[in-house]
């Protein structure tokens, strides 16, 4: 009686897993996150300031990056600026993570812990 | 009449809530360690390795750095938003603040104590402010180009009121003279390309800036300004790639030791040493990252080493005579910065991300002391206020 309802339900639950499982497959694990947000605030942050304001580095506010595609930003911090200071950070992480980095520094950088 | 008691006890209380319980006391002991992700200082001391105090409210302490009153009661605290607040060490709390600038770097105090000059990244250039009331006294844009400011980096002060620093941008070192306080006049000496930081030698001689946009150090006789900046130590690279530079490094008056200048290389694990009288090199050490600070012991027997992220859980320490590393350890993760009692028996060193500071005998490498402290950078010790380019 209830079986069509429940095969819909479950098809229903199926799909919404999945499509959770996808966006969360594209960000970096919380614990991740937390030690990206770390290297970024504090190592960024010697060139770039703590609050990411600018220093020997430019400011990496929204404002500042918005006319900057992502993928320049992505392969700045991969590989660096010759002529500049800015060294690259490809040791440290990949490239879903830099993307992560720049999707954040566009909407205003989480804070530490 | 009956209400007087309380009140007057309640006031009693709130002045030893912020007077220092020990009121009557020497400077020459103190120190700060800036807690730079809670815009925080503490007021410490070594002669029995503690604490004594906490101020808040210094903002943006990111790259912060001190210089101090000759009297070492004043600790002049230069924060990354622009800010420069004047700390009483004595009172333990701020005195002065203003906020001079958009993004500075540090600061240094002239012969004579009286002014207090602030290097700036925005707008480039320097100021020069009263150091008892941080009234602005004048400003030196870095406009080495019509429309076109340098970021400012490496100020020390040298003897007859003057100020040497760096201009990243435009690969200069200018002299800017104070003696007329509201009216100073600058000297511009083409330099090598892109100076990182700088350094005066102790006797204020010679000014030295590191290069980041090639290998080698301009160095600037100020006895004989008129001869310009000469290059040392240049192409130490031999040509090879540089590693990547995490972080730079730091300059500052600390470098001389035995007879000879320790400055970290760019771009590779070493310790370049070169006479200081001949500014010839004279070896390189190895070491196990980036050099940040090259910092001598205060007698010039040893020299201590920390390095940039990844490797900067390290702190090696090198033996003048011997000319090696003779001891390798980790104070915590993260360390940053290290600074010397005057007479060097002990070093405290900043762990960042272990969020204390450790006191290290320098004979036998033993930790004496750790000190909790929130994320500390930068420590500084009033012993400064009495070196030339501090």
């Amino acid at each position: 009686m209830y079986r069509p309802l429940l095969i819909h339900v479950a098809v229903l639950l199926g799909l919404t897993a999945l499509a959770v499982g996808t966006a969360q497959s594209a960000e970096p694990a919380p614990a991740r996150q937390r030690e990206l947000i770390h290297l970024v605030r504090q190592d960024c942050g010697s060139c770039h300031g703590m609050r990411l304001a600018g220093g020997l580095g430019p400011a990496l506010s929204p404002a500042r990056l918005a006319d900057w595609p992502d993928d320049s930003l992505v392969a700045t911090i991969l590989h660096g600026r010759p002529g500049t200071a800015m060294p690259g950070w490809q040791r440290f992480m990949n490239e879903a993570e830099a993307g992560w980095i720049v999707a954040r520094l566009k909407q205003g950088f989480p804070p530490l812990d | 009449m009956r209400l007087l008691p309380p009140l007057l006890a309640a006031l009693s209380l709130a002045g030893c809530a912020t007077a220092p319980s020990d009121a009557l006391r020497g400077t020459g002991d103190l120190g700060v360690v800036i807690e730079r992700a809670a815009g925080r200082v503490q007021i410490v001391e070594h002669s029995g390795d503690t604490r004594l105090a906490t101020v808040d409210g210094l903002g943006d302490l990111s790259h912060a750095h001190v210089t101090f009153s000759r009297d070492g009661r004043f600790a002049y605290v230069f924060g990354r938003d622009g800010g420069l607040t004047k700390v009483d060490l004595l009172a333990r709390r701020i005195d002065k603040r203003v906020i001079q600038a958009g993004n500075s770097i540090g600061g240094s105090i002239s012969q004579d104590g009286r002014l207090v000059v602030a290097q700036n990244y925005e707008p480039g250039g320097i100021k020069a402010f009263d150091a008892d009331t941080l009234e602005l006294l004048a400003e030196v844009p870095a406009e080495y180009a019509p429309g076109r400011f340098s970021k400012v980096v490496g100020l020390a002060d040298v003897p007859g009121q003057r100020f040497a620093y760096a201009l990243f941008d435009a690969s200069e070192i200018w002299v800017t003279d104070f003696s007329d306080p509201r009216k100073p006049t600058t000297t511009r000496y083409p330099a090598g390309k892109q100076p990182y930081d700088g350094l005066v030698t102790p006797d204020g001689r010679y000014f030295l800036a590191g290069l980041f946009g090639e290998d080698g150090i301009s160095l600037l006789d100020l006895w004989k300004p008129e001869t310009g900046a000469q290059k040392i130590l240049a192409g130490y690279g031999r040509g090879e790639e540089k590693l990547p530079v995490f972080k730079m490094p730091h300059l500052r008056g600390w470098s001389l030791a035995a007879g000879q200048a320790w400055l970290p290389a760019i771009g590779r694990h070493e310790v370049l040493v070169a006479d200081a009288r001949s500014w010839q090199e004279s070896g390189r050490i190895p070491v196990k990252g980036q050099p940040v600070f090259v910092m001598a012991r205060p007698d010039g027997r040893q020299v201590w080493v920390n390095f940039a992220f990844p490797d900067n859980e390290w702190v090696q320490v090198i033996d003048t005579v011997e000319r090696r590393v003779i001891h390798t350890f980790s104070p915590g993760k993260a360390v940053l910065h290290m600074e010397f009692t005057p007479r060097g028996e002990e070093v405290w060193l900043s762990a960042r991300d272990s969020n204390r500071v450790s006191v290290v005998d320098t004979t036998r490498f033993a930790v004496r002391k750790e000190l909790p402290a929130d994320a500390p950078s930068g420590i500084f010790f009033t012993s400064r206020a009495q070196r030339i380019g501090f």
